[in-house]
């Protein structure tokens, strides 16, 4: 053999490809025998006992991603927002929340939250006799706490960098049409930060949902938490958890399907 | 019964030492399972950008399921798999069965996730470097490995490093959810010395400042290696 073969050669962007080229039916073929094996020599008659409960699951962390997302949006618009216009000790609080939420692990600011604070309001006896305290008892109100503060931080900071990165033109266009300045931000800087965010809140959403098992260790009831709970009665291993990853795949697949087609459906003109 | 900053203080009444051993695990994780990821993502960067169609496709595979699926499912699929792959390999070759050390096992299972984000990172950071700068190496006639160490690692480090050190505080936090597992870092330390003084706030606290501090840190020495790695760049130009 030549030296000349070995030498790498410059990166050459690939052709597009089909589905259907030799190498790929030829890996499907494998797959597809993996996967008849799974289902052949694993065992999963434990399925059917679950169904029921693992639909309940999805359904739970599909509500608890939905809600903390918003929510965490809601919050976040005006933190990235402060960020670039407000006054200077908003921006240093706001700036100050990005950076504690997102230097420390979901988990620990979860358990923080849950035990934490938790232990801190039943110590008031006021607390305890008022109205709240249902909701304070329960896991799922911290739960969506934790995941909605992390949502909020980790797109406070997209948003403030959307909100920098609209261009200033446009903004001078809105004045100069005499739009005041609520009229500027809800007509045209909002629509136009959250259409530069629009790519980025994919992935965030995406983390968000890679997030929710978490809630699972303070007892909330998800997909996740219903899984572990055929690990202690079946004491299989690797079954529940491979379907666990299995269905996650397919909720990560949908939602960037979803977000792809919301991003389509706003207008762009390229300049 | 002792109280806030007594709980703290590195003597046995107090539960300082203990977390900072905690601290010291988490981050002996972080840095193997840091150097494990980027050694599988300077490969499968690699593999990407040159391999043959099969290596890609497979590739390909690793790096979306791996970023599909939630961490705390790759850890319990991973730590479980690991183990029990080597136990059985040990069965095989005759040896006797060994416990595998925690730390070894969260170091592959961080190092596996780790890997799909940095041969991403990797990728666009290699396809970043102008192919003119590898096809004079070329030209100079430096074989492959040479080309790589002189010229396609440096040249792309600047475009990598804030992707990689993305990556890093990842791996810092990721360490804490080895915890479900029942491997004694930080978070799981935190959580047994809060359970047993009953004293959360201080505790989770206290934790929370650790993290934060690793954070800091982290943030102070990768701007300085950002600027070394960009020295000789024009200033304006990248943002």
């Amino acid at each position: 053999m030549s030296k000349e073969t070995f030498i790498m050669p410059a990166y050459i962007p690939p052709k597009a490809r089909s589905l259907f080229e030799p190498h790929r039916l030829f890996l499907m073929t494998v797959f597809v025998a993996i996967v008849f094996c799974a289902a052949w020599f694993m065992r999963w008659d434990w399925l059917p006992r679950y169904g029921e409960r693992l639909a309940y699951g999805v359904w739970q962390t599909l509500i608890l991603l939905f809600w903390s997302s918003i929510v965490g949006f809601l919050f976040a618009v005006p933190i990235g927002l402060v960020q670039v216009t407000g006054p200077r000790p908003l921006a240093w609080l706001a700036r100050g929340f990005c950076s504690i939420i997102r230097g420390t692990p979901i988990l620990l600011q979860l358990w923080l939250l849950y035990y934490g604070l938790g232990s801190i309001f039943a110590q008031y006896p006021e607390l305890r006799s008022s109205f709240l305290w249902p909701y304070l008892r329960q896991a799922w109100p911290y739960g969506f706490t934790s995941l909605m503060i992390s949502f909020a931080a980790y797109e406070g900071e997209v948003m403030r960098g959307a909100f920098a990165g609209v261009p200033r033109g446009e903004l001078e266009a809105a004045r100069a049409f005499g739009m005041g300045r609520f009229t500027m931000f809800r007509r045209i800087w909002l629509p136009r930060a959250i259409h530069r965010a629009l790519p980025t809140l994919s992935g965030e959403t995406v983390l968000q949902l890679k997030s929710t098992p978490l809630v699972a260790t303070i007892t909330v009831i998800d997909v996740y938490a219903v899984i572990s709970r055929v690990r202690q009665d079946t004491f299989l291993t690797y079954e529940p958890l491979l379907l666990l990853a299995l269905i996650y795949l397919c909720l990560t697949g949908i939602l960037v399907a979803a977000f792809r087609f919301l991003e389509s459906r706003v207008p762009t003109r390229e300049t | 019964m002792p109280s806030g900053l007594e709980l703290l203080s590195l003597s046995p009444p107090g539960w300082g030492g203990v977390m900072l051993a905690g601290l010291v695990a988490s981050l002996e994780l972080a840095v193997g399972g840091y150097l494990l990821g980027l050694a599988i993502g300077v490969g499968g960067a690699f593999g990407k950008l040159y391999g043959g169609p099969i290596l890609r496709d497979l590739l390909e595979v690793y790096t979306t399921v791996i970023r599909a699926v939630p961490e705390l499912v790759l850890i319990l699929l991973l730590y479980y798999a690991g183990t029990d792959a080597v136990s059985q390999l040990f069965l095989l070759v005759g040896l006797p069965a060994v416990d595998i050390s925690g730390l070894a096992a969260g170091i592959f299972v961080i190092g596996v996730v780790q890997g799909a984000y940095s041969t991403e990172v990797l990728r666009g950071a290699i396809k970043a470097v102008p192919s003119g700068q590898i096809e004079a190496a070329r030209a100079y006639g430096m074989s492959p490995l040479l080309t790589l160490r002189r010229v396609t690692l440096p040249a792309m480090l600047p475009h990598a490093i804030p992707g990689l050190a993305n990556l890093w505080m990842i791996a810092t936090k990721d360490t804490a959810l080895l915890a479900v597992v029942g491997f004694s870092e930080l978070t799981l330390v935190t959580r047994q010395a809060a359970g047993s003084t009953k004293a959360y706030m201080t505790f989770y606290l206290a934790a929370g400042m650790l993290y934060l501090l690793v954070t800091l840190v982290s943030n102070i020495v990768i701007a300085l290696i950002e600027r070394h790695a960009r020295r000789g760049m024009p200033r304006t130009g990248w943002t």
